[in-house]
């Protein structure tokens, strides 16, 4: 057991951190989201040239061959700088996706042309009126005599997929909404015919789609992994997202928790600066246990979600996306809180990180839907025993 | 960063758990993991068992009858004791007044104390607490005044814990009551088998019998009785209070209690199926599985950062506070979880070997008492409060 970073995760961060303290201050954020792609172009080159487009990519395809840790110190410093861009779809899903059950064929041509920056891609794991469930697929798959696929159906909130070169979607190829079976994966080209969309802004700064595909016609090589059998893919994918965001929430999290601590320091009120009330100051200890929890939770979750066990692997990642929720929730509201009127505008980047907190809880589940999986991993495991109460004995 | 256990870490931990299962009284195991009664002889066997052994005090320096081990390894020695419902270790011998004596106190001091306080032989009891001085316990009002090679101690201390089994008590007295009030503080080592002290119980609201008031009638205590300088006696009480930090959070003792709760709820029916299953029940349960969760994290990061060698600071603090308040939560649950019958007040039926009458099952007795005792963990050992002020300063410098 330890706590250590390598050599090699420390550079990982160090090089992140330097990265985007050059180039993505808040300014500059805001002008990327003010233009139409809502991403930098630029920025997308710089992370090619850390290796950051590689980072779950085994070494063996060129990649960086990182897991939940590396992906962790990553995206924490993405939620530090309130980065935009569309990583979390392409490489922490997609890549990751490719590279764990992608042929053969699709990780020879696929994986290098997200690693030097010229593809990006989205996933639609949602639909209309599924709310959190990955499972309520109603998008159908139906396979033609001359082998393509024919795919009818919507899928909601897909997080960048207007500006993707790639769409993977879950659809069904047997079943029903809601069953565990018969769900697959597959690559569409948003530039097929049949496929169309509505693109629009998030409150936090990113751009999501709604995605409808009218008998898409894809070849049979579209296919992810083993058909009728995505879901625990789909699920694997998701755990991995969560893990990363997690992360993020933690680097939105303190980046929120150092300015209102340096709010308390600074503004003057009754004469004294503010963090002298008590009050103040006990609600910054929360915000500081908070944050230290949701920290801890991130470990977990990063150090878990490669876990074989899937069980293990759930349980970790739901109880710290339930965690997170409530505490990105409380120190994002305490914020606000004890920046008075300023914590209010939309000039100061408090705000914003609020936002981006609020967003991740909503992003692949919210805490209840995850208290809701805790439970249900929880009670996969055998209870704990102990010894049987020893017969009881009346007295008359 | 990696959560598993080495090889090494895996064979210390066999070791530790054949031990614990080879020597922990059956008898004393289940009077834990069931809140039955201890007695002080329950505390005392397994400690000489721990002694003999040679790990009872495992955050001494090994020169002194510590064990040598690294945090990780106090770590997995805490997990099986608990896991095991060993007691816990008293702590005012071996993690409070020994860690000082080691520091501060003289040879003579050491030689004559430490040996006892490994063995259990001597019973110890932390003498800070006054009426008038609880948080703010540097106005604290008991005089020793120095006659010859003595000092003559008056005043009374107060919540003083198992001072009903106690032979020493060591304890905090105004020498000097010009200056700053810190500087006036001297550290003292009572026999509490000297003339003019007077032991009283306080009943707690669970009716039981756990803390005193201790009344110091010019009793005469030796001067070789003051650990260190005079005056200095406030220096030494800190460095006690941050001394000793790997249990603060009680995560290990939680994990137990929680199964604990989880096997009670399994039981427990409420509209004909089993209370754990009933989704507002669980999500409580969940709840605080989950802080513990992240609780048992935040402990192991507090320990890594031990073990890189930074001093012991505030952090204990946070541990204190998340560990007391999951602590409550499990004690609240546990007692919600039995339902009405958590009303009855037989407490006769605490104590082992109980043939008499119960109401509900054995578990369920001594549920409410020990969530009214419970409410104890957030006021003691500097209150939940007074911990968010010290995070507040050491912390973030507020
Ligand atoms: C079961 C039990 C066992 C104990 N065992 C021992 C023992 O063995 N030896 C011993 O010496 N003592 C012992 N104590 C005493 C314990 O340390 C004190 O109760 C504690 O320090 C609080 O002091 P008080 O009870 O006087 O409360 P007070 O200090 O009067 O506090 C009352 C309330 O005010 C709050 N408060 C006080 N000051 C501040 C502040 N500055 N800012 C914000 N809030 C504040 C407190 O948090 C608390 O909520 C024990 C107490 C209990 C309950």
């Amino acid at each position: 057991m330890d706590f250590d970073y390598t050599e090699e995760q420390l550079l990982l961060k160090d090089s992140v951190d330097k990265f985007l303290q050059k180039t993505y201050s808040f300014d500059a954020r805001n002008a990327i989201i003010a233009t139409r792609a809502g991403y930098s172009p630029d920025i997308w080159k710089g992370f090619a040239a850390l290796g950051l487009l590689g980072l779950p990519v085994p070494p063996a395809r060129d990649g960086f061959g990182g897991g939940g840790v590396e992906t962790m110190l990553v995206m924490e410093s993405f939620g530090r700088h309130l980065v935009v861009e569309p990583y979390l779809g392409t490489v922490v899903m997609a890549a990751g996706l490719i590279a764990t059950v992608g042929t053969d064929d699709q990780q020879q041509y696929l994986l290098p042309l997200i690693m030097n920056g010229s593809m990006r891609l989205a996933c639609g794991f949602l639909e209309p009126g599924g709310r959190y469930d990955l499972a309520h697929i109603e998008t159908t798959a139906r396979q033609e005599a001359n082998g393509f696929w024919v795919l009818n159906g919507s899928k909601s909130v897909v997080i960048h997929g207007a500006v993707a070169d790639l769409l993977v979607v879950s659809a069904r190829t047997s079943g029903k909404a809601g069953d565990a079976d018969g769900i697959s994966l597959f690559f569409v080209n948003p530039g097929e015919p049949g496929v169309a969309g509505l693109e629009y802004p998030t409150y936090d700064g990113m751009r999501a789609a709604e995605v409808t595909l009218k008998n898409v016609q894809i070849n049979s090589e579209s296919l992810i992994g083993i058909a009728g059998r995505g879901l625990p893919v789909v699920e694997l994918v998701a755990d991995r997202a969560i893990a990363a965001l997690c992360a993020e929430a933690v680097g939105c999290m303190t980046a929120l928790k150092d300015a209102t601590l340096d709010y308390l320091k600074t503004r003057q009120q009754f004469g004294v600066p503010i963090g002298r009330f008590q009050v103040l100051q006990h609600r910054m200890v929360d915000l500081l246990m908070h944050c230290e929890q949701a920290r801890s939770m991130a470990m977990l979750a990063a150090m878990k979600v490669d876990s074989p066990d899937a069980v293990e692997r759930r349980r970790a990642v739901s109880a710290a996306k339930e965690l997170i929720g409530r505490s990105g929730r409380f120190v994002a509201q305490q914020a606000i809180q004890l920046h008075g009127g300023m914590g209010m505008t939309n000039e100061l980047n408090v705000s914003h990180y609020v936002k981006r907190v609020t967003a991740i809880d909503t992003l692949f589940g919210d805490a209840d839907h995850h208290l809701d999986r805790f439970t249900a991993a929880a009670q996969a495991l055998p209870l704990p025993s102990f010894e049987k109460p020893r017969s009881k004995w009346k007295q008359i | 960063m990696n959560l598993d256990y080495t090889e090494a870490e895996l064979a210390f931990r066999d070791e530790v758990r054949g031990f614990v299962r080879a020597n922990l009284p059956q008898e004393i195991s289940r009077k834990v993991i069931e809140h039955k009664r201890l007695g002080k002889d329950d505390f005392v066997v397994w400690q000489k068992l721990l002694h003999q052994r040679g790990w009872i005090a495992p955050g001494w320096p090994v020169a002194d009858g510590g064990t040598g081990w690294n945090p990780v390894e106090r770590h997995i020695f805490e997990e099986e004791c608990a896991a095991a419902g060993a007691p816990p270790i008293m702590a005012f011998g071996v993690y409070m007044v020994g860690p000082v004596l080691i520091a501060f106190g003289n040879e003579q001091q050491q030689q004559r104390y430490l040996p006892r306080i490994l063995s259990s032989d001597d019973w110890w009891c932390q003498g800070y607490s006054e009426p008038g001085s609880g948080s703010d316990l540097a106005s604290l009002k008991t005089r020793a005044v120095r006659k010859g090679d003595h000092y003559i101690v008056n005043g009374q201390k107060t919540w003083t814990t198992l001072a009903q089994y106690a032979d020493m008590m060591f304890c905090l007295v105004r020498t000097a009551s010009e200056g700053k009030k810190q500087e006036g503080i001297s550290f003292l080592l009572i026999d509490m088998h000297s003339p003019g002290v007077t032991v009283r119980p306080i009943i707690t609201l669970d009716g039981e019998h756990e803390v005193n008031e201790v009344w110091l009638e010019n009793v005469e205590v030796p001067v070789e009785n003051l650990v260190g300088e005079e005056g200095r006696g406030w220096t030494y009480a800190k460095f006690l209070l941050s001394h000793e930090r790997t249990n603060i959070a009680g995560v290990s003792r939680s994990k137990r209690e929680l199964a604990y709760l989880k096997h009670i709820a399994a039981q427990e029916k409420a509209g004909g199926r089993p209370l754990i299953d009933n989704t507002r029940f669980s999500d409580k349960i969940a709840r605080v599985e989950i802080e513990l969760m992240a609780l048992a994290i935040t402990n192991l990061r507090v320990l890594a950062a031990d073990r890189q060698g930074k001093p012991p600071g505030p952090e204990a603090s946070i541990l204190k506070i998340k560990g007391t308040e999951i602590q409550q939560a499990i004690t609240e649950l546990m007692m919600e979880a039995v339902g009405p019958v958590a009303l009855a007040h037989l407490p006769d039926s605490w104590g082992d070997h109980w043939l008499g009458e119960r109401v509900g099952p054995e578990y369920a007795g001594p549920l409410a008492a020990r969530y009214f005792n419970y409410r104890k963990v957030t006021i003691y050992g500097g209150s939940n409060e007074i911990q968010r002020n010290i995070i507040a300063q050491g912390i973030l410098g507020l």
